[in-house]
């Protein structure tokens, strides 16, 4: 008995709630722009605070809570010739900076009542210490003065506050000296009688606003000891905008259904947007990104007339994944180092007898028109379960039972599921992806046409320049690798496999023999990583990627969109 | 597919002409090769090792080339060279003859021990060759390249060649007792007996392969010459004595293994590439092979087989008009002599020893359509009218994806692989019961079983996301496999129930159980739905 198997849907409700906050930067600009219309026109767009360093929709509750700074302002200015610095407002006003220029900021967002130009100026500013050396003194200064004419311990002086930063100054500035000599341990004391406290002196004439007075060289010098900062002061220079006035009438944030009713929205006054702002997302669920480019693969071969096989099964024998294939048994890939088997259930025991004869016979002695491959096939090996290692079985499985159907009837035939290699995982590889396989069947089918197909399929995808190398497939003769010129890498890249099955897969399998079957395969994660700029696939499939990833990723359109940038491109 | 290295200068040399790395590009691409890297071994050794190891390594240029896996006669620089010389018609396939000695042909008598472990052997004497160093060393390295590719991994084949002025035959190959093979082997300065040298073997990061083929064998295979020498225990090492070097005038070569098709093959592929050095080119001594039961044969066997293609059915295959005297043309140049014969459509070809890739008529198809250019051919759309269908399941699960979207639910992509533990003791469950799928060779615990429920998968992708804000609201429709129906997760007591739908239980749902949740690291509650499908469609 070969396992059942299902498909189930699972989704997970985690039930605790917290509100959900957005980090808007990471949006793709096409769908920043569909959110920001969905916020804009959001009952709830208006609710929003003002977070900090986040510009909102709407300033209505700004503009309120501003509005006697805003008023004040608005008097200064009127009162003014010409204009006014906001730093020097809030001086004057005693009241914080940061508060007149969220009065300002909500006057800009009425229109043309002000104007307000941002100017920054740089300032010297004392540090925390600076401020207590200006206060108090230096270091070496205060170390100074500590020292009785008798002198001090050194040990004594140490455990002052200022004691080894100013002592080492105090030294180096030749006002005190050190006697080693002292019968209890090292002592100090004065050199000269009195000094001036240069450093003290200094930072005060900066405190005193007159840093100029002061060389580059003073200033650095103040600068590396962390006693001075240069810091710069973005204020706004403040001018009466044409529609100037000293009363700002309220305006309106949203449109209502009573302004529509009553037709007042003609005469009010609305506020103008702010189109900068970054949008609120709505709450939804998101498709992943691979299944997205899933569903666009299926839509083309559906457009192109193709039926989808059954591939719903992961478990596979050898036989039809490899012999089925004229694979031969001591092919490379049927290695326990390729290849997922299985220990339970180890062997598939319904196999079509008949037909696996004629499959062992093509195999070990030739016919057909073959050779074969001249050696002991072994059922025990076809027998061998496994996890598919190409969606090719599934192909074969579709075509064997065509083959069973009389008269021949001609198909197109595609796939697209996940495949199992036992292969060695690294940025570009893992151990489970998705084929995307394609079928045509029919009398008299050439390699023109197998390029034919290709083209067409390929142009959907948005890939026109394309290319066909020989190449060696055990079950395809002849067999092409299929290359399009890739713009950002300025080289040729292989995009897909292909070939027209060989004779001693097909006709053992019943079909008739002037029945030809061309066929090409892809993966589906290539082309997604490429066309979503991902390096490495792990930060696409499976259960370590970053769920942003997914919220995130635009629409997959893909004949029509711009490729990434080339630095983004997979390798 | 495999990868053979050649000196670039030494290729364009026997080619008799140079080209830009471009161009040759394009021939290899024409041909169906893949010019794969340009490099050398100091950049080799530099990206392995870092450079100070490189420091004095050759820069001469090497050209990697990826040679299609059933080209055997493509495997060295000699091969190459004939197969594209052919291809540009600048010469004649060269014909490969087997010559009788003048005096006492060489005999190779297999004895009936080796028929429980490796049974069959052909030999072959290449006579009077002239060595380079470079000639040596590709001679080597296709050996190497053979046992990596058509022999698997000297598994089906093992090939030793041997000094013949250092020997004297008739040879036998038969199969002794480990501890009664007792000889000095290739690299070594005194004798050791086979047990020994499996040991030793153990540790040698190349021999360490293929120890596996033998070693637990009662008889080990081994060749002596007739003064009791032995030439090599295949497929593990050859003797010392009769080592080949740069000035060795006269091999003896012997190719023992499982499969007597492939082993002929590699002894065919060997003889042909390596004749063109010998003082009558393309001439190869003839061996004599006696088999247990008292049959000779003679190798190597160097068969030319005619096969009769029609001239439209390749036309028709490849879906071009090319007249039969071109289409013979066209599989001259890819080293398949052909002539039109007949009613002046049949083309006769002949298959030469080299090509063991040509086993159908669609093998000579595709040949043609590689000289006539892939990219030359006319591309046409099929006639063929179909109507399209969705596979019922596949469409379901399509619909159902785009309405748990829709509902808020983010869909997620997660392994068909797990460890026992995620299905089952991180369940709640005991591994039998789940009735999974085992893998028998896992290179990790990762890929243990298939799952057999798409929880384990979901909670893992939300372990891997506690840094996103709440809440997570996840799906997915996949595949799982069972043996049989199972028993699910263990939900939370009284929060749970089985879901029935037109009069069957399709699945289950409830609050998961707080040590399900404690066992994929998680702390937050969790629920979940898992319904099959499969009863909708």
């Amino acid at each position: 008995m070969e396992p059942g198997w299902r498909w189930e849907l699972s989704p997970v409700h985690l039930l605790r709630l917290r509100r959900h906050t957005q980090d808007d930067d990471t949006l793709s600009p096409a769908l920043r722009l569909d959110t920001f219309k969905m916020a804009m026109h959001s009952p709830d767009s208006g609710s929003g605070g003002s977070g900090p360093g986040q510009d909102t929709l709407s300033t209505l509750e700004a503009a309120m809570a501003d509005g006697p700074v805003a008023e004040l302002l608005l008097r200064r200015l009127e009162a003014s010739d010409g204009g006014l610095d906001s730093a020097e407002l809030a001086a004057e006003l005693g009241m914080e900076h940061q508060a007149v220029v969220g009065a300002v900021k909500s006057l800009q967002a009425l229109g043309e009542v002000i104007e307000a130009e941002l100017r920054s100026t740089k300032r010297w500013e004392l540090t925390a210490e600076g401020e207590e050396i200006a206060r108090e003194g230096s270091h070496e200064a205060r170390v100074f003065r500590s020292i009785p004419p008798e002198g001090l311990a050194q040990s004594e002086l140490m455990r002052l506050p200022s004691g080894k930063v100013g002592f080492s100054k105090a030294m180096s500035n030749k006002w005190i000296r050190v006697d080693k000599s002292a019968a209890d341990g090292p002592r100090v004391f004065r050199v000269v009688d009195s000094m001036e406290d240069e450093v003290q002196r200094r930072l005060q004439l900066i405190q005193g606003g007159q840093a100029e007075k002061l060389g580059e060289k003073e200033r650095s010098e103040l600068r590396k000891r962390k006693l001075l900062a240069e810091v710069t002061l973005k204020t706004y220079w403040v001018s009466k905008g044409s529609a100037f006035s000293t009363s700002i009438s309220k305006q309106e944030t949203e449109l209502s259904p009573e302004m529509i009713s009553s037709g007042s929205w003609r005469d009010r006054p609305f506020k103008p947007y702010n189109f900068l702002a970054h949008g609120v997302l709505p709450d939804s669920g998101h498709l992943h990104p691979l299944l997205k480019v899933r569903s666009q693969f299926r839509q083309i071969f559906l457009e192109m007339g193709f039926t989808e096989m059954p591939t719903d099964n992961f478990i596979e024998s050898s036989f039809w994944n490899f012999d089925a294939l004229f694979q031969p048994q001591q092919h490379p890939a049927r290695d326990q180092h390729d290849t997922f088997f299985l220990r339970d259930p180890a062997e598939a025991l319904q196999l079509p007898m008949d037909y696996v004869q004629r499959v062992k016979r093509t195999h070990s002695q030739g016919g057909y028109g073959s050779q074969g491959y001249k050696y002991t096939w072994k059922l025990d090996e076809a027998r061998k379960n496994l996890l598919r290692t190409h969606t090719t079985s599934a192909s074969a499985r579709a075509l064997y039972r065509l083959a069973q159907k009389k008269p021949f009837t001609p198909v197109k035939y595609f796939s697209i599921d996940r495949v199992f290699r036992n292969e060695t995982l690294d940025a570009t590889h893992l151990a489970e992806f998705h084929q995307i396989e394609g079928v045509v069947a029919d009398h008299g089918l050439t390699l023109g046409h197998l390029m034919g197909v290709l083209r067409e399929f390929f142009t959907k995808l948005g890939i026109t320049q394309l290319r066909f190398k020989p190449a060696y497939n055990p079950y395809t003769e002849p067999s092409m690798e299929v290359f399009s010129y890739h713009q950002g890498l300025k080289k040729w890249v292989e995009v897909g496999n292909s070939g027209v099955f060989r004779p001693e897969m097909l006709l053992p399998m019943g079909l008739p023999e002037n029945v030809s079957v061309i066929a090409w395969g892809l993966s589906l994660e290539r082309p997604t990583m490429i066309k979503y700029g991902i390096n490495n696939i792990r930060d696409l499939v499976g259960h370590k990627v970053n769920l942003q990833m997914v919220y995130d990723s635009p629409l997959c359109r893909l004949d029509a969109e711009p490729r990434p940038p080339p630095t983004q491109e997979a390798a | 597919m495999p990868t053979v290295s050649v000196k670039r200068d030494l290729l364009f040399q026997a080619l008799g002409r140079t080209y830009t790395d471009e161009e040759f590009d394009e021939l290899c691409f024409e041909f169906g090769l893949e010019l794969d890297e340009i490099t050398s071994e100091k950049e080799i050794i530099s990206k392995e090792q870092g450079n100070v190891k490189a420091a004095g390594a050759s820069d001469v240029v090497l050209y990697k080339i990826d040679v299609p896996a059933n080209r055997y006669d493509l495997l060295c620089l000699e091969g190459l060279v004939r197969g594209l010389q052919v291809f540009k018609e600048r010469i004649k396939a060269p014909v490969y003859k087997r010559v009788m000695p003048d005096g006492k042909i060489q005999k190779l008598i297999i004895t009936e021990e080796t028929a429980k472990i490796r049974p069959f052997a052909v030999a072959a004497v290449l006579r009077n060759i002239k060595f380079t160093k470079d000639r040596y060393d590709s001679f080597i390295e296709l050996q190497e390249k053979l046992h990596q590719n058509i022999c698997r991994k000297r598994a089906l084949v093992a090939i030793g060649t041997h000094d013949l002025d250092t020997l004297s035959g008739p040879f036998t190959y038969t199969a002794k007792r480990p501890s009664d093979i007792k000889f000095k082997p290739l690299n070594k300065t005194k004798e050791y007996t086979a047990c020994e040298l499996m040991n030793i073997y153990k540790t040698d990061n190349h021999l360490k392969h293929y120890l596996h083929i033998i070693e637990n064998k009662p008889l080990y295979p081994v060749i002596y010459d007739s003064n009791g020498v032995v030439l090599s225990m295949p497929p593990i090492i050859n003797g010392d004595h009769s080592r080949i070097t740069v000035n060795t005038r006269n091999i003896f070569i012997e190719c023992t293994g499982t499969d007597f098709t492939k082993a002929k093959i590699v002894l065919d592929i060997i003889v042909t590439m390596f004749s063109e050095y010998c003082e009558n080119q393309f001439t190869v001594e003839a061996a004599e092979v006696v088999f247990p039961n008292g049959k000779s044969y003679t190798f190597p066997e160097l068969a030319y087989r005619k096969e009769m293609v029609r001239a439209d059915l390749i036309n028709k295959k490849v879906g071009i008009r090319e007249t039969p005297e071109n289409l013979a043309k066209l599989l001259t140049r890819m080293y398949l002599k052909s002539e039109v014969i007949g009613d002046g459509n049949q083309i006769e070809i002949e298959i030469p020893p080299t090509r063991a890739d040509i086993i159908h008529a669609c093998d000579i198809v595709e040949d043609a359509a590689i000289a006539y250019g892939y990219n030359n051919i006319q591309m046409t759309l099929p006639k063929t009218y179909t109507i399209a269908n969705q596979f019922p399941l596949n469409k379901l699960t399509e619909l159902l994806r785009y309405d748990m979207a829709a509902a808020g639910f983010t869909e997620v992509l997660t392994f068909a692989l797990c460890s026992q533990e995620d299905i089952a003791d991180k369940l709640g469950l005991d591994i039998s019961a789940t009735k999974a799928v085992h893998i028998s060779n896992p290179k990790t615990a990762e890929f243990q079983v298939a799952r057999t429920t798409l929880l384990p998968g979901l909670l893992k992708t939300i372990a891997a996301n506690r840094k996103m804000p709440l809440p997570l609201k996840l799906f997915e429709i996949s595949d799982i496999v069972i043996k049989d129906s199972n028993t699910g997760p263990a939900f939370f007591p009284g929060r749970c129930a089985e879901i029935f739908a037109r009069g069957q239980s399709v699945g289950k749902l409830g609050v998961l159980h707080p040590d399900v949740i404690t066992k994929f690291e998680l702390t937050m509650p969790c629920s979940s739905l898992e319904i099959n499908i499969g009863p909708f469609l």
